[in-house]
């Protein structure tokens, strides 16, 4: 049997190494992607919580992340799109975007 | 099949409804009807606000009545607290579309959907005051964040605004990131998402798991991201620069005070039992937070850019509050936020009328003998100045006095003493363009460019509103403080 | 049997998002991205969640997944090789170290927490559109009618902001 813990511990393991693409990729589209990583490890954990407490709260969650999810998509690209019509990058370092 | 009804009071929703038909109207307006009539679509959002203000008073009971309505299976909260929160944002926006209309015209933006997307992002913020569910309030936080991301980068031509929406886009979700893990961690230790069940679960098991801890460390993030807290302010100083300056004051006081609501209600009503956790952490947070914002702010030109880190250190001062807890801490947050609204939206108006179109005289020295040529704007610019920097006799004095004395109250005397040091340092770069105004002789590089400012009636309505309120809120507070603390016995 | 399956999509999902933040080229990526959603699509039927299961490939893998590939088709984007300045290397070192932390913390937090219930049959509507469905508009109804505004503006903000001209609606 599959334990509650080894759901949670792929989830952080996948929550992590999006965070880690967040910081290490200078594609602000694969920067992205690596946030959506981050989203589905925590869509992972809500769905493993959800059948072992037996309780479908963490479904309905997860219905409303992946709207947002979805909302959020098309808001952050037409934001890119809208950025590369004045200078034609997606590089982050390009884009100042690290400095703080 | 059994059939499960929500208790359902719609009239705890009015606000919201309202505001929800009135952007749908203007929607509609900007699609169907002629283009001669864009400039209504100010003046109807600015009907509508007025209308959800009359109703956050009134439904479902008066605001004196100090009720506390339940909804939707306890996902909805109406009481004081969140009211007095709703007026905040309410005023907010209202100032924000007085400044904005002038603004649009000269940018040649597009009216419509701009007066819609800050109607949205104001139902988002009033949905985190009175949501009393973590699913409510991540969707309230979402549905004011996409809108600002998008009002961020609104004037598309400029390379700034790309960068800022862009910038504010990609942090912002990787802070709602964070805010999910905290909430489903939250969620597996207690078994439930709504505020009070939390409350309800950790008091009763006396649970002290600690995936709850790590849970509510994630919160802290989350929130601290929204509110520009250091170490999460990285995105502040370039999205309130890059953002169209009318935004920039629409950003920098709802959504920050939304932020604050939400992570007042989790923490003193979800999580009191974890405060000896989160105490520690937010001594921290606040005098970072002061100390950063205000020593960065020093040496600022752009003005946008030292507003900006500015209000990093307001938000550190209302740390300080949130910190001393309490009926005394939480009534000077809301009375610090309060005030904080009027002056920095009534300083943003100044900065829209002179910034020109495209924004390029948003420096300090294009201040320079602004006195002599426009004594209007430098006198109520000062008085802003003022009372940022906390000089009596304006409400952002009694603010600072109310947040430091309820510190030294709870016994947070440190933090007292590092806030009022850093308000005496902050008076040197908020006098900094006092003296520019009054005491420099215009550069005759400015003098040959400069356009005359623009103060069109509705932005003069907005900052004599702001000043009137920075006034009333310094002089007389007993009134005002009266209003706060019913505000505040609702959340007990 | 389960625990095999949930080792192979496990170890699949791990490997493709890895392969994913390792990446320069966006395509590859998207792809990746893809397949960590297709072997987590898994694990939720493996946890009884078949709604949620079948949304992660409608709406996560097929939809917001397109999306991204029709946005980097339309961008046309060349990779670049990174060069990092040397403070911006160090900058990345010390956010890897910080990720790498909070990791072990989380995985000592689950290590630690005493909450694992042993896991009984699910009911039997358990996870399915029914029931969840029937959670949506009862339950939480006011969520969902958030959710709808919420797309509201999403849409209008989309449409704002990539849309070709700026003045183009007032002719």
């Amino acid at each position: 049997m599959v334990s509650l813990n080894s759901y949670l511990i792929l989830g952080a393991m996948l929550f992590s190494i999006g965070a880690v693409g967040v910081f290490t990729q200078r594609n602000a589209l694969i920067i992205y992607m690596c946030i959506e990583l981050m989203l589905n490890a925590v869509n992972l954990t809500l769905v493993a919580f959800s059948r072992f407490l037996n309780n479908l709260d963490g479904h309905v969650f997860v219905f409303m992340i992946m709207t947002v999810a979805a909302a959020e998509a098309a808001v952050g690209l037409s934001i890119i799109i809208s950025l590369f019509r004045n200078k034609p990058t997606v590089n982050v370092d390009d884009i100042n975007l690290s400095k703080g | 099949m059994e059939q499960v009804m929500s208790t359902i009071n719609l009239s705890a929703i009015y606000p919201e409804i309202i505001l929800t038909c009135f952007s749908l109207l203007i929607l509609l307006m900007q699609s169907f009807s002629t283009p001669r009539f864009k400039e209504y679509y100010g003046y109807v959002s600015l009907v509508g606000v007025l209308a959800a203000l009359a109703f956050v008073v009134m439904e479902p009971s008066s605001f004196f009545a100090q009720t506390v309505v339940y909804s939707f299976n306890d996902m909805w909260v109406v009481d004081n607290y969140a009211r007095f929160f709703k007026l905040i944002f309410l005023l907010g926006t209202g100032l924000t579309i007085l400044i904005s209309m002038k603004y649009l015209e000269d940018e040649a933006m597009q009216y419509g959907e701009y007066f819609a997307l800050i109607l949205f992002a104001t139902i988002g913020m009033m949905i985190m005051a009175s949501a009393g569910e973590l699913i409510t309030l991540f969707l309230g936080l979402e549905l004011m964040s996409l809108s600002l991301y998008v009002l961020a980068g609104y004037t598309r031509v400029r390379m700034v605004s790309n960068e800022a929406a862009l910038k504010y886009f990609i942090l912002g979700s990787f802070a709602t990131g964070f805010l999910l893990y905290g909430i489903a961690l939250i969620y597996g230790s207690t078994g439930t998402t709504s505020i009070r069940a939390v409350a309800a679960s950790v008091g009763k098991y006396g649970l002290y798991s600690p995936g709850l801890v790590m849970g509510m460390a994630m919160l802290v993030v989350a929130f601290g991201f929204k509110a520009a807290l250091v170490p999460f302010h990285m995105w502040t100083p370039d999205v309130y620069e890059g953002a169209p300056a009318p935004i920039t004051a629409f950003m920098s006081a709802g959504p920050k005070a939304a932020a604050f609501a939400a992570f007042a209600r989790v923490f003193m009503e979800g999580l009191p039992a974890l405060q000896m956790e989160w105490t520690w952490l937010i001594w921290i947070m606040a005098a970072l937070t002061m100390t950063i914002g205000n020593v960065i702010a020093l040496v600022q030109d752009n003005i946008k850019r030292m507003l900006a880190y500015s209000s990093i250190a307001h938000a550190g001062y209302v740390l300080v509050a949130f910190l001393a807890a309490g009926e005394l801490g939480i009534s000077s947050v809301l009375y610090y936020l309060l005030t904080y609204t009027f002056m920095n939206i009534g300083a943003f108006a100044i900065i829209t009328a002179l910034s020109g179109r495209g924004e390029p005289r948003v420096f300090v020295r294009d201040y320079q003998g602004l006195g002599f040529q426009h004594p209007f704007a430098a006198v109520a610019m000062s008085l802003f100045l003022f009372s940022l920097a906390g000089i009596p006799p304006t409400g952002g004095f009694m603010g600072k006095f109310y947040i430091f004395s309820a510190a030294v109250k709870e016994g947070y005397i440190g933090l007292a003493v590092i806030g009022v040091v850093n308000s005496v340092v902050s008076v040197y770069y908020y006098l900094r363009v006092t003296v520019a105004m009054y005491m420099e002789e215009p550069s005759s590089v400015r003098e040959a460019e400069a356009a005359a400012p623009i103060f069109s009636p509705a932005l003069v309505i907005a900052i004599f509103i702001s000043a009137y309120g920075v006034l009333s809120l310094g002089l007389f507070p007993s009134s005002y403080v009266a209003i706060v603390k019913q505000s505040f016995l609702a959340l007990q | 049997m389960q625990l095999l399956m949930f080792y192979l999509l496990g170890l699949g999902a791990v490997v493709a998002a890895l392969i994913m933040v390792t990446n320069k080229r966006p395509v590859r990526a998207a792809m990746s991205l893809i397949a960590t959603m297709s072997f987590l699509a898994g694990l939720y039927v493996l946890l009884d969640a078949h709604l949620i299961a079948a949304l992660q490939l409608i709406v996560y893998a097929g939809a917001i997944m397109v999306l991204f590939l029709f946005v980097i088709m339309l961008l046309n984007i060349e990779e670049k090789e990174g060069r990092l300045a040397g403070s911006a290397l160090l900058w990345q070192m010390i956010a890897i170290a910080v990720v790498g932390l909070v990791f072990v913390l989380m995985v000592s937090v689950v290590k630690l927490s005493d909450n694992v219930v042993p896991l009984g049959e699910a009911a039997a509507l358990f996870g399915t559109t029914r029931a969840v469905g029937k959670m949506l508009f009862t339950e939480y109804l006011l969520p969902f009618e958030i959710a709808s505004v919420l797309l509201l503006a999403a849409i209008v903000g989309a449409v704002i902001l990539a849309k070709r001209r700026i003045d183009d609606s007032d002719q």
